[in-house]
């Protein structure tokens, strides 16, 4: 209910919103939970195994109740928490986990077969028989299970990511985090304050109190002008950082639109953020942790922090009367506050025997809250075992219950850092150094009172600027509350009923009793048996309970029982934020050729090649792919054909080392390679299998163009640069990529002379372009390259020109292709005019091939060292047992054949102990007809006229083959040299 | 992760492409296969400490690094030039 007048959020716009299809009124910006409590809205949300009614825990993002999912469109977000979706006119929520609403659930039956459902009872009941698992007992589990569910569509929010640098970076905007990021500002450094709410301050907003002698908000107020003035300081509010990682990185999730009716275009809803700071300083405060008892997941059973943030904050009381149960001073700050603000405190019940008084109020001290009662709507009435034995009854619609605080040491855990255990405030702190750089001040660090709070936050600033150099201000810390924090352990109180520890996952005091006696005893297995602390809230203000009775059910203390490990992120982070940008095209940028519209224009399919896109034919009228294919093979066999070949990696390498460098890293000789003329080269890894082929071209004594694949272009040039700068240092040489700097094209062909004689300035003298020679042209001016290379087995040059002019020299070369009953062709054709003639591309060159398998072992120059050279002498890598290449051609003429077959000789069984090989590359043959193919052979070269029998299990072909040399086509290479 | 290049300065790993032990760097001087050579290609040390491998700032410079790092703490000790000193 809404107290009038109270509230730090008094004066806000009144807006309306729907929750579970029903209107209701709120203040903006308010928590949605502030809202429903104002509404006498209890219940928010149901329980994952019981389907039990939950109402609002907690008033931050550990809430582990009220989850609820917000908006019904495809964008839908499932599970996020009420107490932090601020609220906005026209804002539509729903219950989760609920058929048909969380106010009336069907599936409450689950809470019935209790007694069955306990800890371990997957493993339990559902093991035999095991069929029955997939098919019966897991979707039925799933259906009953679970939290919100995804809409199914494609999530049209813009989500985004980005960096940030800082010097200092403080995590929470409490008195600690306010007053190190007032000294760090004051100091000059570059400071950013992240904080997950979306008002800095942390407690002192949820507080009556006063600092340097004016109510706590008043402070924060001018605390937050004066950074607000400072251009060195940036604060980013709902912004939670969500884990530590190394080298001073830290993530962190801003919810940049989620709290906005209607967002700017283009704003993202969240941004994932990478911050590298230099120093960080955790002020991430504590959390409260509530008392196990029967019952105390009863819809207005609440944390006594989260009650005095609901008064102060948005001015909402969660009933007209409250009972409060605690074990430390906290706990009476809530009776009292409430006292103050005219709700009607019926008891306040003290675990401690000598608690101190709290004004009007009825004391039960050394007592304690053993059970709950009410109806659907949630809590009607508390019992209360007194000190003297004598049992209690109270009607209050609310009760306040606080254990103690638990430090949020989260993040010093990301990096292996366990947390210690402190026995006077009876939780766990970070350890002593446990993220480098990481210092945690105030309540994370076991300070609860606020002047603590204050004064550690300005200390940790210090020591951080004296880390980076700089000098502190001459401040001190306000005048504030210092008294001390006292508290009476209190975990579980025994009794009758389930006692609740892990709401969000349904785990009961008797779960983990029952995993001990089990023997889960350590405290992971505990964790694993009970599922405590495996829901989205990660256990946040159950864990130290649940092990806390794990440690008295084992005998043991709790430090020696130990944590479970805390990992990022410290919140739920959607897989949207943390992969923003990298949806549909932004996953994999596109590299597009200077030839890629002309191609289009024509029809071309385009196949991925890498991040490239090349056209995979240019069909003419209703050609499929294969009579295209054989089309524009027959056009380059008989007269020209054209085909960008700018993918291929070109690095351009040059010093008084370059030959000598080639000859290193290539296995054949290219320091005897004279200017103007070009070589075929093959490339090893130091492990002596083949790395990539190419031709390189000498275009002077200092000079070369090296061409590599398209696919190890990338791969090639780190090669290159790792033997430069780590083998060979002292060599005057430099590689560089140019492929995008030159657009090239092969014109090949028996009629590729005559039109390259067209085009090139002054004509092309045939005699002076000899087989493999290269050399500089101009083409109406402009400077290019021409070489005499062929993959086609056809006369053949490549051309190449600056990029800018590609697109221009496509169509002049298409132009004058079609003239001379040429044209385009693409990389099915490609591919087959290469099959033909043995040519090998990355589809031998796998990765698993040696030079041996190639036949190119006289490729390995005796002469000199070379990458790879030793290792390709190793015993295996060569020799008859090697699966070697060899052309492979049908015996039924036509028949066709499938890449990925497996090759067994005739009459072997075609199981896998007999495959003596398999089918690399397939693809029509024009010039011998039927269908061609390369594949490897164990010692195939010794097996050429053989008939062997190619299996393709997957696609259930199967048909003989005869064994054949790879090169199938003119074998002597006379159509090449024209 | 954050690595100190000696050319460009401290940036982000996603910059970094790494390639294994700084062995590497020693390769023997002989052309018939030895146990020196199984050694560098194949025989590494596990350390649960220190370790000094390699890394080319792939998305920068295209310096290749030796980077000396601990396997255990994460904590880097030094970076400098896989070429000695002096410029990539």
């Amino acid at each position: 209910m809404r107290l009038p007048g109270r509230g730090r959020n008094a004066g806000a716009e009144e807006v309306r919103f729907r929750f579970d299809g029903r209107d209701y009124r709120g203040r903006a910006g308010e928590p949605l939970a502030a809202a429903l409590l104002a509404n006498g809205v209890r219940v928010m949300g149901r329980s994952f195994k019981y389907h039990r009614p939950r109402g609002v825990m907690t008033a931050g993002s550990e809430e582990p109740n009220a989850l609820v999912t917000v908006g019904r469109g495809a964008d839908r977000e499932p599970n996020v928490r009420a107490t932090v979706q601020e609220v906005f006119e026209g804002l539509e929520a729903y219950g989760q986990n609920a058929w048909p609403s969380v106010h009336f659930d069907l599936m409450a039956v689950n809470d019935l077969f209790a007694p069955f459902l306990g800890a371990g009872f997957y493993y339990k009941t559902f093991m035999w028989p095991r069929a029955f698992w997939e098919k019966l007992y897991e979707p039925g589990i799933r259906r009953a299970a679970g939290l919100g569910v995804l809409s199914g569509e494609h999530n049209p929010d813009p989500y985004e990511k980005a960096f940030a640098f800082c010097d200092l970076l403080v995590i929470g905007a409490g008195p600690a985090g306010l007053m190190a990021a007032l000294a760090a500002g004051r100091a000059g450094a570059e400071v950013i304050l992240a904080d997950e709410g979306p008002e800095p301050g942390g407690r002192l907003l949820s507080e009556d109190e006063r600092v340097e002698g004016q109510p706590a908000q008043a402070w924060v107020a001018v605390v937050l002008a004066e950074l607000a003035e400072m251009p060195n300081v940036r604060v980013m509010t709902r912004t939670t950082v969500t884990g530590a990682y190394d080298q001073g990185t830290y993530g962190a999730l801003e919810r940049v639109s989620a709290h906005m009716a209607r967002p700017a275009p283009g704003l993202p809803r969240e941004c994932f953020w990478r911050i590298a700071a230099k120093r960080a300083v955790l002020a991430a405060g504590a959390l409260e942790r509530p008392v196990a008892f029967a019952g105390n997941d009863r819809p207005g059973v609440m944390l006594a922090s989260a009650m005095r943030s609901y008064l102060h904050r948005w001015g909402v009381a969660p009933g007209r009367s409250v009972v409060v149960f605690g074990n430390n001073d906290d706990a009476q700050r809530t009776a009292r506050d409430l006292a103050a603000a005219g709700v009607h405190v019926a008891a306040m019940v003290d675990a401690r025997t000598d608690a101190p008084e709290v004004a009007g109020v009825r004391m039960f001290r050394g007592a304690v809250v053993t059970g709950t009662a009410g109806g659907r709507h949630g809590l009607e009435a508390v019992t209360i075992r007194c000190e003297d034995g004598r049992v209690e009854r109270i009607a209050v619609e609310s009760l306040a219950v606080s254990g103690g605080w638990n430090p949020a040491v989260h993040l010093t855990c990301h990096m292996n850092g366990r947390p210690v255990w402190r026995e006077e405030i009876a939780a766990f702190v970070p350890a002593d150094g446990a993220v480098p750089g990481l210092a945690p001040a105030g309540a994370c660090a076991g300070e609860f009172s606020t002047r603590g709070c204050l004064e550690a936050g300005l200390r940790a600033a210090g020591a951080a600027l004296a880390d980076l150099g700089m000098q502190a201000p001459a401040m001190e810390a306000p005048e504030a509350d210092a008294a001390r924090y006292r508290l009476r352990p209190l975990w579980a109180v025994e009794g009758r009923g389930r006692a609740w520890l892990d709401f969000q996952n349904d785990v009961t005091v008797k779960d983990v009793k029952l995993a001990a006696q089990e023997n889960y005893a350590s405290v992971e297995h505990m964790k694993r048996y009970t599922t405590q602390g495996m829901a989205p809230d990660q256990g946040k203000n159950s864990n130290v309970a649940a092990l806390a009775v794990l440690a008295e059910a084992t005998g043991r203390g709790i430090p020696e029982t130990g944590t479970t490990t805390f990992r990022p992120p410290y919140v739920p982070v959607s897989i949207a934020a943390m992969g923003a940008g990298a949806q549909g095209k932004g996953f994999a940028p596109e590299r597009l050729t200077t030839s890629h519209a002309a191609s289009r224009a024509r029809g071309a399919p385009m196949i991925e090649a890498g991040l490239w896109y090349r056209p995979s034919y240019f069909p003419q009228g209703d050609e499929d792919w294969e009579a295209a294919c054989r089309r524009e093979a027959r056009m380059v066999r008989e007269a020209v054909g054209v085909a960008d070949v700018s993918t291929l990696g070109k690095i351009d390498v040059q010093g008084a080392d370059a030959a000598r460098f080639l000859d290193f890293v290539y296995t054949n000789t290219f320091s005897t390679l004279k200017p103007g003329r070009v070589r075929y080269g093959l490339m090893l890894r130091e492990d002596g299998h083949v790395m990539d082929d190419g031709t390189t071209a000498r275009f002077g004594e200092t000079h070369f163009v090296m061409t590599t694949t398209t696919a190890a272009a990338g791969e090639v040039m780190a090669h290159l640069e790792w033997v430069r700068q780590g083998l060979r240092p002292d060599w005057d040489v430099r590689p560089i990529s140019v492929t995008e700097q030159w657009a090239q094209f092969a014109v090949a062909g028996p009629r590729s002379a005559e039109l390259l004689d067209g085009l090139i300035d002054g004509g092309l003298d045939k005699d002076a372009w000899p087989f493999m020679s290269c050399g500089k042209v101009t083409v109406q001016g402009i400077g290019g390259r021409l070489f005499r290379i062929s993959f086609s087995g056809e006369e053949g040059y490549e051309i190449a020109l600056p990029a800018r002019y590609g697109a221009a020299l496509f169509d002049e070369l298409l132009t004058r292709a079609e003239a001379l009953g040429g044209g385009p062709y693409g990389m099915e054709a490609l591919n087959a005019l290469r099959v033909e003639k043995g040519f090998i591309t990355h589809a031998e060159i796998h990765g698993r091939t040696t030079a041996f398998d190639i036949g190119m072992a006289r490729m390995v120059s005796a002469k000199k060292d070379c990458i790879g050279k030793a290792a390709a002498t190793r015993e295996g890598l060569s020799g008859e047992d090697r699966e070697q290449l060899v052309g492979l051609r049908p015996v039924e003429e036509g028949a066709r054949m499938t890449a990925g077959a497996h090759v067994f000789a005739e009459g072997a069984a075609h199981v896998r102990e007999n495959s003596e090989g398999y089918v690399t590359s397939v693809a029509p043959s024009v010039a011998l007809g039927g269908w061609l193919g390369l594949g490897f052979l164990r010692n195939g070269r010794a097996r050429h006229g053989e008939v062997v029998v190619l299996v393709d299990h997957l696609r259930g072909r199967r048909l003989r083959a005869t064994v054949q040399d790879p090169v199938q086509y003119d074998p002597e290479g006379v159509r090449l040299r024209g | 992760m954050r690595l100190r290049c000696p050319l460009c300065g401290e940036r982000d790993r996603r910059e970094f492409t790494y390639k294994g032990a700084a062995v590497a760097l020693d390769r023997p001087a002989t052309e018939a296969w030895s146990a020196d050579w199984d050694d560098y290609l194949h025989n590494r040390a596990n350390p649960a400490g220190e370790t000094r491998d390699l890394w080319q700032h792939a998305a920068g410079c295209g310096a290749w690094l030796v980077v000396t790092r601990d396997t255990v703490t994460h904590s880097i000790a030094d970076v400098r030039l896989a070429r000695g000193e002096g410029t990539a």
